[in-house]
């Protein structure tokens, strides 16, 4: 059944402020074999203009499907989460995600589609930090695959 | 932020250097751990045949991570980047052996834009499959 479509445009209740730690930081860099000193060397970070080690471009996204999971098990929308594949993923920054912020994130539906009986969901998480300003704006496509006509 | 290449010095159509990355099962279990994402179609054989894919897959957060090693390493500065997208087209499916798979992906300068900035596409290869549709990076250059 079609996602209804009087969700588009809602907005969720921003998250608690995520942490972000030079350590978790340094285990991401390390999980993708990325060995920019941009990511464990503070003064390395510092020499390249950054006030603390930075994370890696598609680190904050653990924070912003986390953030994303309000929606994704609002039980009123109803998405089968079960049937759910990523389709397109992408990031805008104001500035890179550093080691030291309190990020939160304000998820919004921003389209629902039905293609072929499929559910094509677009999620876009603003993530600020502790000041209000603006870090990365993440837009996330879920698509829920139609289930198999029994 | 500093990237290390300087703008004037880039014309489109300039490649950037490309690189091979290899998965495996471990790959994947390492990345589950770090970026919290335990979805067992990417460490349980059974799991993913079971739900139709030919074995365990990559997650795909971790090819686009690759994918944007290319672009971070070139620049020099990961916090050079402004805005990257992609679009997941094909799983990177990832055999229970020691050699995994591997992820080939290559970029080129596609457009040069105001700022000092450049947008450059990838192209994300897996087993002579495009992997990764649409894949491209914003950068700010020196």
């Amino acid at each position: 059944m079609a996602l209804d479509q009087s969700f588009v445009g809602r907005t969720y209740p921003p998250t608690a402020p995520y942490e972000v730690g030079r350590e978790k930081i340094r285990e991401f860099a390390e999980a993708v074999g990325d060995a920019s000193p941009a990511y464990t060397d503070p003064e390395a970070a510092e020499r390249l203009g950054h006030a603390d080690v930075i994370a890696p471009p598609t680190f904050v996204f653990a924070i912003t499907f986390k953030a994303a999971g309000q929606v994704v098990e609002d039980p009123q929308l109803g998405l089968d989460y079960s049937r759910v594949v990523h389709g397109d993923q992408k990031f805008a920054y104001s500035r890179p995600v550093r080691a030291g912020d309190r990020l939160t994130v304000t998820s919004t539906i921003e389209a629902i589609k039905s293609l072929a009986g499929n559910d094509i969901l677009d999620i876009r998480g603003e993530v600020h930090d502790e000041a209000g300003e603006h870090v990365v704006t993440a837009w996330t496509k879920l698509v829920a695959r139609a289930a198999e006509e029994g | 932020m500093t990237a290390k290449i300087a703008y004037e010095d880039v014309e489109v159509g300039t490649e950037l250097p490309a690189q091979t990355f290899p998965v495996t099962r471990a790959t994947l279990v390492r990345y589950a751990g770090a970026s919290g994402d335990f979805n067992p179609i990417h460490w349980n054989e059974k799991f993913a045949k079971d739900v139709g894919l030919p074995d365990v897959i990559a997650h795909g957060m971790f090819t686009m991570a690759e994918a944007a090693r290319v672009v971070t390493d070139w620049a020099g500065d990961p916090g050079a980047v402004v805005e990257y997208g992609v679009r997941f087209t094909k799983p990177v499916v990832v055999p229970n052996d020691d050699r995994g798979a591997v992820i080939e992906v290559s970029g080129k300068v596609a457009a040069k834009l105001d700022g000092n900035r450049v947008r450059v596409d990838l192209t994300a290869v897996s087993a002579g499959q495009k992997v990764l549709g649409m894949s491209r990076a914003v950068v700010r250059l020196a």
